[in-house]
């Protein structure tokens, strides 16, 4: 799988990073050059596998529905890039 | 004994007889982190007021007759781990300014049993790398050739136990991150079980894979270390509730009867002479201590890095979707637009590495493409782990190499993502099965140091500690130490 310029801008799209265009040929390259080496798996047959998402085959232990942790608010807050009133400020979404 | 090369267990009894007070054994390491060791930097945050506290508070509690064996031991942690109120960067530059307002449950585990931490140890960004080159700080040197690259993850942890800036570690392994450090730089480094070790608060990267383990420079500490850091934790979903083994004293049993199982694909093309002549010099001592030998194959070993480069980024172009800009961490200036928030901030705050590997799972998560490369890779996985399981029905214990060659220099391979990413050809499978393994010293190749790797079955941690101690019972390798920083 060989990715260009145009697909790795969107693929950066997609994950929402801000990529300089002088740098696609590079990441094109790499990325293609990963694709190329993961593609080995395809030699394989694993029509009748099934998929194996957690090494143990555990199911998720569930807990019961109440509230567990204390409200830390202002200590969260504390590290965060911008917030006033209690809550984060964004850019403006709505005109 | 000089304090700086001791080991955990050496220094628990020093501290028990009353040799040393923990204040003593603090100062001495803060001097060497600070001092002849800061040219490795292995350490980047450094906390020598609150361990010197912590030193006081461990002499206390040993005057008060409350020490355990690791009351009073420093230590570093790596920089993955939450501390509360001190910098977490994860090696990169979207933390560089997040002060953690929690600790991870290894924290607490190994404050609880009276270690004190001294400061973070430098990694690969996020965890991603295999050579500490990744690093928003720069990268971390090989105590034992500074030239050379300590490997990585752990990088930073395993550089500081082998410099003797700190006699243990904590370190984070993914796909090999405790165990190939531990092998490049000539020290001893445990991954358990999958779900051993909680990850609560243990910044994620792939978390089907992700493991915290120790690293020391003997098995024996090994063992006691992971005694503290084991055990349940509800707040990790994947931590297993199960009772933890007194490992430390499960050492010292022999080895006659043990059959150790020698994958034919772990000592093929690829794998450096050097290092497989330090791996039958092992073998060859584990006989003599009355292990039996018999050749197996995983016959899949050769998807495992290719498997393991779809579903490692695929999580983790998950897991770091949390890093926004919004809540915490780096904020781009003067941000246009919520989407130029996002984009600048995560583009200015993730390098290279990082970028690459979210770019990769996000194409392999994408629509039209789920199945060819995320569903593949699970479909391949359960065939790695269906080879180990079948191997397990013969065999205690796998032997082979921790990583194809000896540490190799700064620089050399950091322009080919490919070629690092076979550096871990051996640790990678051991994930994705979930299984414990463990890097042992077992030579040197061209004054470089040699690991040598045992992988064990499920919850084994403890047949693998005992016969890693077996072999540090016969040979010496694991106390040489670099003679620049001896």
């Amino acid at each position: 799988m060989s990715l260009d310029n145009d697909d790795v801008r969107q693929i950066a799209h997609l994950a929402r990073l801000a990529v300089d265009d002088q740098r696609l040929p590079e990441h094109a390259s790499n990325l293609s050059a990963i694709l190329e080496f993961v593609e080995a798996m395809s030699a394989v047959d694993t029509s009748n596998v099934d998929p194996l998402a957690h090494p143990l085959e555990m199911r998720q232990r569930l807990r019961a529905d109440e509230v567990s942790e204390d409200n830390q608010r202002e200590l969260f807050q504390g590290i965060a890039p911008a917030v006033e009133d209690g809550l984060y400020l964004v850019p403006r979404v709505i005109e | 004994m000089s304090i700086h090369t001791s080991t955990v267990a050496e220094l628990s009894t020093a501290l028990a007889r009353g040799d040393h007070s923990s204040r003593e054994l603090t100062e001495v390491f803060l001097e060497r982190i600070q001092g002849q060791g800061a040219a490795l930097n292995a350490v980047i945050t450094v906390t020598a007021e609150q361990a010197l506290a912590a030193a006081d508070a461990a002499d206390r509690s040993r005057a008060a007759g409350e020490a355990g064996p690791l009351t009073g031991v420093p230590m570093v942690h790596k920089d993955i781990f939450c501390t509360r109120g001190v910098r977490t960067s994860c090696g990169s530059r979207m933390l560089d300014n997040f002060i953690s307002p929690y600790n991870a449950h290894v924290v607490d585990r190994l404050a609880a049993a009276g270690m004190v931490c001294m400061g973070k140890a430098n990694m690969d960004e996020f965890a991603m790398g295999s050579s500490n080159e990744t690093s928003f700080y720069g990268p971390v040197k090989n105590p034992w050739d500074t030239a050379a690259v300590p490997g990585g993850s752990s990088g930073g942890s395993a550089a500081a136990v082998s410099g003797g800036l700190a006699p243990a570690a904590t370190g984070t392994d993914t796909g090999g991150s405790i165990r190939q450090p531990a092998a490049l730089c000539g020290i001893t480094g445990l991954k358990p079980t999958y779900g051993r070790v909680s990850r609560y608060g243990m910044i994620a990267f792939a978390s089907s894979l992700d493991q915290a383990g120790p690293m020391a420079r003997t098995a024996e500490d090994c063992a006691l270390l992971l005694e503290a850091m084991a055990g349940f934790d509800a707040r990790d979903s994947t931590c297993v509730e199960r009772d933890v083994p007194r490992y430390s004293q499960a050492l010292g049993g022999d080895l006659k009867g043990v059959t150790i199982g020698l994958p034919k694909e772990y000592f093929g093309e690829g794998l450096d002479p050097t290092v497989a002549s330090a791996i039958d010099a092992a073998i060859a001592e584990y006989r003599k201590l009355g292990a039996e030998f018999r050749e197996i194959s995983l016959a899949n070993t050769h998807l495992a890095v290719p498997a393991y480069y779809v579903i490692a980024p695929a999580e983790c172009s998950s897991n770091l979707s949390r890093f926004d800009g919004v809540r915490f961490g780096h904020r781009c200036d003067s941000p246009r637009d919520l989407e130029d928030l996002y984009k600048r901030s995560r583009g200015e705050g993730f390098g290279d590495e990082v970028q690459r590997r979210i770019m990769v799972g996000t194409y392999a998560l994408s629509a039209g493409y789920y199945d060819a490369y995320y569903l593949k890779a699970q479909q391949v996985r359960r065939l790695i782990r269906d080879d180990f399981l079948q191997a397990f029905e013969d065999v205690d214990l796998i032997l082979g190499p921790t990583s194809p060659t000896a540490a190799f220099n700064i620089g050399e391979r950091s322009d080919d993502p490919v070629s690092m990413y076979l550096s871990d050809i051996y640790t990678i499978a051991v994930n994705l099965a979930g299984l414990p393994g463990i890097s042992v010293p077992a030579g040197f190749a061209d004054g470089r140091p040699v690991g040598l790797q045992l992988i064990g079955n499920y919850f084994d941690e403890a047949r693998l500690l005992n016969a890693a101690h077996a072999y540090q019972q016969v040979t010496d390798w694991h106390t040489r130490v670099p003679e620049a920083f001896a």
